[in-house]
């Protein structure tokens, strides 16, 4: 029996040959194997009785499945801005220079890959790299020779030097949430004393709000999923934190991990969920093995399994599944196709999760934060929850602060501080732009620091990326276009087909080839995107461009040439090849020669 | 029976519909053309061309998903959306490979048709000339992908009507493409059978049966008789006759 079905074997078994299980499958498998071969794909789909065409389609899908060998050494740099800005892309540059390779090609030997990843949420930390699925941060040329070093003699992940690994939780302000002592269970036992109709009548009070970014009141969520019907209901967390520069929920993973479950296990008891599932993004993977300590220790201690902290009838289990590289998974409906081990292709709305959700089941999708807000909930009463923040928004929100500052990092504060506020605090000087939650958010001027971070205002999932002024708009655009190209699904023709169109555009225009024809056009895409698109992700994707083009406009106007227009095609140079085949090079084998 | 709790008004014309229907059926069955790709009578809705995009009640949907309700005001057809129906086409002209007058589909071709119905004169964007070999292996049936357009209908009528699943849309984003569920991913390897539901969905060229080309001459064609709005309203007319 040859290593590829022995290993496959043991993958399906773990995972009981279940189709829904397939993602997990194929990333497991692939840990052991460095990638998956055909073989592979062959046996997978045997195993499962499925068409090998189903495995192809999840292995094309996710960044971090490979159908061609990538090396025993898989290198993935962060193209996050914030990386760039710290000097990642000479960084890259320099690797694949030192190591003689080409981007994304295996060395001849099968010893190593370099490739650029999206954001892996190191911001704080970077520029930051991922090899076999774990995050070095802080990279300098100095570090980058030395990995390459460590590469070449063929050394061991275990032996590399620990403090490449070491990931900071940055903690530089923390309020309600990250401030308070906690004691295990306390939020469960109280959730358990308030009852499940008490508990959702805190919830009710408190005003809560999702903290991914498109604040739905959580109550409303939990009370419509309680209410639908079905037997099993399930509770999703959703860690796939993967709006470019968003760390909050890494912090709250690796620091406030018993938080998160009990907050599982509350909206479960609230809503009659015996399941949860925590989909946590491939970016994170370092975190499986301590996430899963973790909730073996809960079970041990009953706060986790069966009669949870002794009430009977409250039951409730978690299983961490893992993404593999796809922004678009953060979507809800996406995550939970990528949970059934499809690829994650957001679903027709409505029906919407609550009543038709995972297998079909109500289900219930929150933010990490979010759940953990669910904690303190349980344990002050909603009241007190509504008392801090605004109105509209209630509670605290964790920002995730990157760029140009002198102490990038997490802060926590009280919905309706003003962005301003944030600026002073992190040390920023000269700040010429803030990007609000990602590039799926809002750009932000100087005369806009005044505003606040809140619902009703700024919104935001998090991300709060600062540009000082040396920074250059236009490139910010471009890197937030680019990945909004390559993290399209491909479903829709909007997206698929326009987010490519408005990358070409840019790269025109950074030519030096653009004319105000492509800056209408870019207009005219945006909106189109903005329109039609089947998901919030082609809907924003024009975003950044619109934004910087009204608030920075002198960023592309000394990029663009005069004239009306400049065609995308050169004339002369398709005709390279012709020339060649003809032996030709005279003044009449080019065109525009004659003038 | 009266109007406002079992019709929804499209462009001001009041469309009655059966509890369950989509905007896109109740409309289409009242002769109220909707410009629709993906969409296909006998499978469920999969809303990924996005040319049904209507504005219901101020706010932008998918007509092929969305049920139709009661106090529905839709719009189709004005001026913004039919220049997006249009920009729609033209990436779908660009992304892939479609030179029609070399196409035996042509006249037949829906892709075609909803160029002219959107008044589309140049594909406008700039080529992205892909690279897809065509399957030729099969004794009955071509495969081009040069002009799929991912409308996955031939997935659907494959997995769901012909229970052989030998289609499947892989990749993601630009590297979306369909692939055939055969060891050598050749059609030619694989049970598909010229009766297959599957062989005879395909709104564009990209599944051509072999043999039977320009039977009727190009010209005289469906789409070339009648344009694909017209045909829709006369269609619904005849049915209700």
């Amino acid at each position: 029996m040859s290593d590829t079905s022995e290993v496959v074997l043991q993958a399906l078994e773990r995972r009981r040959a279940e189709p829904t299980q397939l993602l997990q499958i194929l990333r497991e498998v692939q840990e052991e194997l460095d990638w998956i071969s055909p073989e592979t794909t062959h046996s997978v789909a045997a195993g499962l009785g499925i068409p090998a065409t189903q495995v192809e389609s999840v292995v094309q899908f996710y960044s971090f499945l490979y159908e061609q060998p990538r090396g025993r050494y898989r290198i993935l740099v962060s193209d996050n801005i914030t990386d760039r800005m710290l000097g990642s892309l000479t960084l890259f540059e320099h690797m694949l220079k030192r190591l003689k390779l080409r981007r994304a090609e295996a060395s001849a030997d099968g010893a190593v890959s370099v490739d650029l990843t999206s954001c892996t949420g190191m911001c704080d930390q970077g520029p930051a790299l991922l090899v076999n699925n774990r995050p070095v941060t802080r990279l300098t040329a100095r570090r980058v020779d030395e990995i390459c070093d460590l590469v070449r003699g063929d050394v061991p992940l275990a032996e590399w030097p620990a403090d490449y690994f070491r990931v900071e939780d940055n903690i530089r302000r923390a309020d309600a949430l990250l401030g308070s002592r906690y004691e295990p269970g306390s939020g469960l036992r109280a959730a358990i004393a308030l009852g499940r109709q008490g508990m959702l009548d805190e919830m009710k009070r408190s005003n809560l709000r999702g903290r991914g970014g498109a604040g739905f009141a959580t109550a409303v969520k939990w009370e419509s999923c309680r209410n639908a019907p079905g037997a099993e209901r399930y509770i999703v967390c959703n860690a796939d934190e993967g709006e470019p520069g968003t760390f909050k929920d890494r912090v709250l993973l690796t620091s406030f991990a018993e938080r998160i479950f009990e907050g599982m296990a509350i909206a479960g008891f609230t809503v009659g969920a015996a399941n949860g599932l925590l989909y946590l993004r491939g970016e994170y993977r370092y975190l499986l093995e301590p996430l899963e300590a973790k909730l073996e220790s809960m079970r041990r201690d009953r706060r986790l399994g069966a009669s949870i902290c002794g009430a009977q009838g409250f039951d409730f289990d978690i299983e961490i599944h893992l993404g593999a590289g796809a922004y678009i998974c953060g979507e809800e409906s996406a995550l939970i196709e990528s949970l059934e081990g499809k690829p994650g292709k957001p679903r027709i709305r409505p029906p919407f999760p609550v009543t038709a959700g995972y297998l079909g089941k109500p289900t219930v999708v929150n933010n990490v934060e979010t759940l953990v807000e669910a904690t303190v909930v349980a344990l002050q009463g909603g009241r007190i929850f509504a008392g801090h923040g605004t109105r509209h928004s209630a509670g605290t929100k964790i920002l995730s602060v990157s760029g140009d500052c002198a102490r990038p990092g997490i802060y926590e504060y009280p919905f309706g501080v003003r962005v301003e506020q944030v600026l002073k605090d992190c040390g920023a000087a000269d700040v010429v732009a803030v990007q609000i939650s990602g590039p799926s958010g809002i750009c932000l001027t100087p005369d806009e620091f005044r505003r606040h971070i809140a619902f009703e205002d700024v919104p935001t999932a998090g991300a709060f990326m600062i540009f000082g002024k040396e920074r250059d708009l236009f490139e910010v655009a471009r890197n937030f276009t680019y990945f909004f190209a390559h993290e399209s699904c491909g479903f829709c023709t909007p997206c698929r087909v326009g987010t490519t169109l408005m990358r070409d555009a840019l790269d025109k225009i950074a030519d030096g080839r653009g004319s105000r024809y492509e800056i209408n056009e870019l207009m005219r895409l945006a909106e189109l995107l903005r329109r039609t698109s089947h998901c919030g992700l082609g809907q924003t994707a024009g975003n950044p461009v619109r934004d910087t083009w009204l608030k920075f406009r002198p960023a592309y106007e000394r990029r663009l040439i005069r004239g009306d227009f400049d065609p995308a095609v050169d004339l002369d140079a398709a005709l390279t090849r012709a020339r060649e085949i003809a032996g030709r090079d005279d003044a009449g084998a080019h065109i525009g020669a004659e003038q | 029976m009266s109007g406002t709790e079992t019709a929804i008004v499209v462009d001001e014309i009041p469309v009655p519909f059966k509890p369950g229907q989509t905007i896109l059926e109740a409309a289409l069955e009242a002769g109220v053309y909707i410009p629709h790709l993906c969409a296909h009578p006998e499978f469920a809705p999969h809303g990924s061309c996005k040319l049904c995009t209507v504005i219901v009640n101020g706010r932008n949907a998918s007509a092929c998903t969305l049920k139709a309700a009661a106090g529905q005001e839709i719009e189709v057809d004005t001026p913004d959306l039919h220049a997006y129906r249009r920009t729609l086409v033209q990436m779908l002209f660009v992304e892939g490979n479609h030179f029609c007058p070399g196409c035996e589909k042509s006249g037949n071709c829906q892709l075609q048709a909803l160029a002219y119905d959107s008044e589309m004169m140049t594909p406008h964007f700039v080529e992205f000339y892909p690279h897809r070999p065509v399957d030729a292996s099969h004794p009955d049936v071509l495969i081009d992908f040069n002009r799929c357009i991912q409308c996955e209908l031939c997935v659907r009528a494959s997995r769901d009507v012909d229970g052989k699943s030998i289609f499947a849309l892989v990749g993601r984003g630009m590297a979306s493409h369909i692939v055939v569920n055969s060891p050598s991913g050749k059609l030619g390897d694989t049970n598909f059978s010229v009766a297959d539901k599957a062989a005879h969905v395909c709104p564009v060229g990209a599944i051509l049966i072999k043999r039977v080309g320009y039977a009727v001459p190009i010209g005289e064609r469906r789409y070339d008789l009648e344009a694909i709005s017209e045909e829709a309203s006369r269609c619904a007319g005849e049915e209700v006759r």
